[in-house]
């Protein structure tokens, strides 16, 4: 009894403490980066992310509010249940304040659950699918990179304007690429144009021979690819291969990352429009940060990893201008300041979650206009963040 | 007209069929290698994947850095690949024989994990380009589908490795050693006959000809460390349909996959990558032994 009596004595003791001690719970800042470490998105996130992350820590020197920052890390390996658990486990029983990255849409709408249950932030970069600022919304999401919203206005609309105004799409199975089919459609149909069909292919797939010529036989002027990663890149090779291109027919890469230009190689990437939320080789700020973080990973750095380290940098700047790592609290101040670094001049994030910045409409140099490795883009236009993702009343975030 | 009925027009189909004739060739040439290793060490060989990928990658290497075209590749990938697959069996492999399938299964599945995982250090996730070689750039207008000539090269070539496959083990001296040495392997050894030789070559073959099928893919798919992991569960599938061990099996099976998976890309697409699997149920359901399998 008398144990007892003391363990409890203690333990309130200990609560006060920690109480009395700061807004920052449990005396650090945590933030549990889910990533697809090894799989087809790696190269676009993974390692590349996690290095982004460290960096922001290490440019806030670690600290924010006078309080240690960490950086724990895992492979969601694109599957929603691994990064759920993770998530749930993380916030927990580890005190992660924030989640980072997601890339592959089922993993952000998974940990979205469980940040709602758990009122955490989360800075989604790598995920596109738009819903994630519209019914699956969180009050505590922020979308960061971009969208297939973006994706739409940005490419659709480029090709729609070019005369493209027959589509055909070759979309990956599952929640991102139906999204991008969906939001592209609306984008074509609201110019005019139609939309002759559509393929659902599995995902990831390895031969596209069969779904090329299915859209090939459509007689589609334009064939959307709805996919990402090294879906993209075999449909474009198998396109090229089954003389799609050279029978009349253009392909519109809907979503293509640098990791992917340079993985194709530019005789086969080159004149593919597409469109990105970062280049590195834009001016001196974004130069600057991608040099560093060329020779830390020995890469360029795809959006998605560049916005990993914005989102991160600018969640921390939040928790050492409010003193505190509470939730509301640190979204009510990203929410009420612009975002201004190399990565988003001016950028604002909505209510709905969206992170609302300029976007870049480029073009994949030839062979022969490009100096060596990485110099892959020709930038041709720069879509205003309005025009890009919309307005926030054509958002339906419930919540918004 | 069935094809009417179905809504899609003949040309489609005639085009979907030879595609899918194509995959099969592949997957006729991976479940072979299966097949062969499966007969004479009893290994199920979770590593195939994993050595396809590396025939892909001494192909891409080959030239990279030698200037080697692909006809040489063609010769040199299966042969290099070949040779580290004898050390794998020699220094790993062979310490397992005896003892229960499950742990050849755990081993050479470990071994793909670690194969793979080094190739996504070195070389990353999306793999690294591979042209197609000049001689079989282009291809002809069937009149119902625009035939790229390598394809076409693709069901040559792998047709001739089944065949020559066959020949060997069917037809020659050392090809009645290794039914042999599957049948009764101590009464071989008594006879005369290396058989811990025989076995170290009959694997190295057997990842020869993943190797094989891996430099005919390079130039279609990105030549990628996640290649290999993609495919091996469908050509398990394959030996599984066609009965564990049996090669004319694994060859008609292969091609007859390919066949059904084209198929099914045109009426179902989202089902395309589970179609083989529910045959294999029902194959198990009817003949646990697999089509071409004898029971044991």
């Amino acid at each position: 009894m008398k144990t007892l009596k003391t363990l409890a004595l203690g333990a309130s003791a200990l609560a006060m403490a920690s109480a009395a001690s700061a807004e920052i719970s449990d005396g650090k800042v945590k933030i549990g980066l889910l990533t697809d470490m090894s799989g087809t998105y790696s190269d676009l996130a993974g390692p590349g992310a996690v290095a982004a992350a460290e960096m922001a820590i290490e440019d806030a020197g670690a600290m924010a509010a006078g309080m240690p920052v960490e950086l724990v890390t895992a492979d969601h390996q694109n599957k929603a249940d691994i990064a759920a658990n993770k998530a749930r486990e993380w916030g927990e029983a580890e005190q992660v304040d924030a989640f980072a990255e997601l890339v592959t849409t089922s993993t952000a709408m998974a940990v979205y659950e469980i940040a709602k249950q758990q009122n955490k932030v989360v800075l989604v970069s790598g995920a596109a699918s738009s819903p994630l600022t519209n019914d699956a919304c969180i009050p505590s999401g922020i979308h960061y990179t971009y969208s297939t919203t973006a994706l739409a206005n940005g490419t659709g609309k480029a090709v729609v304007a070019e005369g493209g105004d027959s589509w055909y799409f070759l979309t990956a199975d599952y929640a991102f690429g139906q999204a991008l089919e969906a939001d592209v459609t609306k984008v074509v149909e609201a110019a005019g144009g139609q939309v002759l069909g559509s393929i659902r292919h599995p995902f990831p797939a390895s031969d596209f021979s069969s779904f090329v010529l299915q859209a090939q036989g459509s007689g589609a002027k334009v064939i959307g690819l709805a996919n990402a990663g090294a879906d993209t890149t075999n449909a474009i090779k198998a396109a090229n291969e089954f003389g799609l291109v050279a029978g009349g027919q253009s392909i519109a890469a809907l979503l293509m990352f640098i990791t992917d230009v340079h993985a194709l190689g530019l005789e086969t990437a080159q004149g593919i429009q597409l469109t990105t939320g970062f280049y590195w080789d834009m001016d001196d700020e974004t130069r600057a940060w991608s040099e560093r973080f060329m020779e830390r990973t020995g890469k360029m750095p795809s959006m998605v990893q560049a916005g990993v380290y914005s989102s991160v940098a600018f969640y921390l700047k939040a928790i050492e201008a409010t003193g505190s790592d509470d939730t509301d609290t640190v979204m009510e101040w990203m929410r009420d300041r612009p975002i201004d670094d190399f990565f988003a001049k001016g950028g604002t994030i909505r209510s709905d979650g969206r992170m609302v910045h300029d976007m870049y409409l480029a073009r994949v140099k030839s062979p022969g206009e490009s100096s060596g490795p990485w110099d892959y883009y020709e930038i041709l236009r720069t879509i205003p963040g309005e025009e890009a993702y919309g307005t926030l009343e054509d958002s339906t975030c419930p919540t918004k | 007209m069935l094809t009417d009925l179905l809504g899609f027009p003949p040309q489609v189909l005639f085009g979907q069929l030879l595609l899918g004739l194509i995959n099969g060739a592949f997957y006729a040439v991976l479940s072979l290698g299966l097949a062969v290793i499966f007969g004479l060490l009893n290994i199920v060989n979770f590593a195939h994947g994993a050595l396809y990928m590396l025939g892909a990658f001494t192909a891409w290497g080959l030239a990279q850095f030698l200037g080697l075209n692909y006809w040489v590749a063609l010769f040199a990938a299966p042969v290099i690949v070949g040779a580290f697959g004898m050390g794998l069996e020699r220094f790993l492999l062979r310490r397992l024989a005896g003892v229960d399938h499950l742990y050849g299964l755990l081993l050479t599945f470990g071994l793909a994990l670690v194969i793979e995982g080094v190739f996504i250090k070195l070389f990353g996730a999306s793999g690294q380009p591979y042209p197609t070689p000049a001689a079989l750039t282009g291809g002809i207008n069937l009149g119902f589908m625009f035939l790229p000539w390598y394809r076409g090269w693709v069901v040559v070539a792998s047709l001739i490795a089944c065949g020559a496959t066959w020949y060997i083990f069917e037809r020659t001296k050392l090809g009645a050693y290794l039914r042999a040495g599957t049948e009764n392997p101590k009464l071989l050894q008594a006879f005369g006959v290396n058989v811990p030789l025989l076995t170290t070559l009959a694997y190295g073959y057997g990842v020869g000809l993943a190797a094989f099928a891996g430099v005919l893919a390079a130039p279609i798919t990105q030549v990628s460390p996640l290649m290999g992991s993609n495919l091996i569960i469908v050509v398990f599938a394959v030996v599984v349909i066609g009965g564990m061990g049996s090669i004319m099996g694994a060859v008609v099976t292969g091609l007859a996959m390919g066949l059904i998976e084209g198929l099914t890309k045109v009426f179902w697409p989202e089902a395309s990558a589970t179609v083989i699997f529910l045959v294999m149920a029902i194959v198990l359901v009817l003949r646990p032994a697999g089509l071409f399998g004898r029971v044991a």
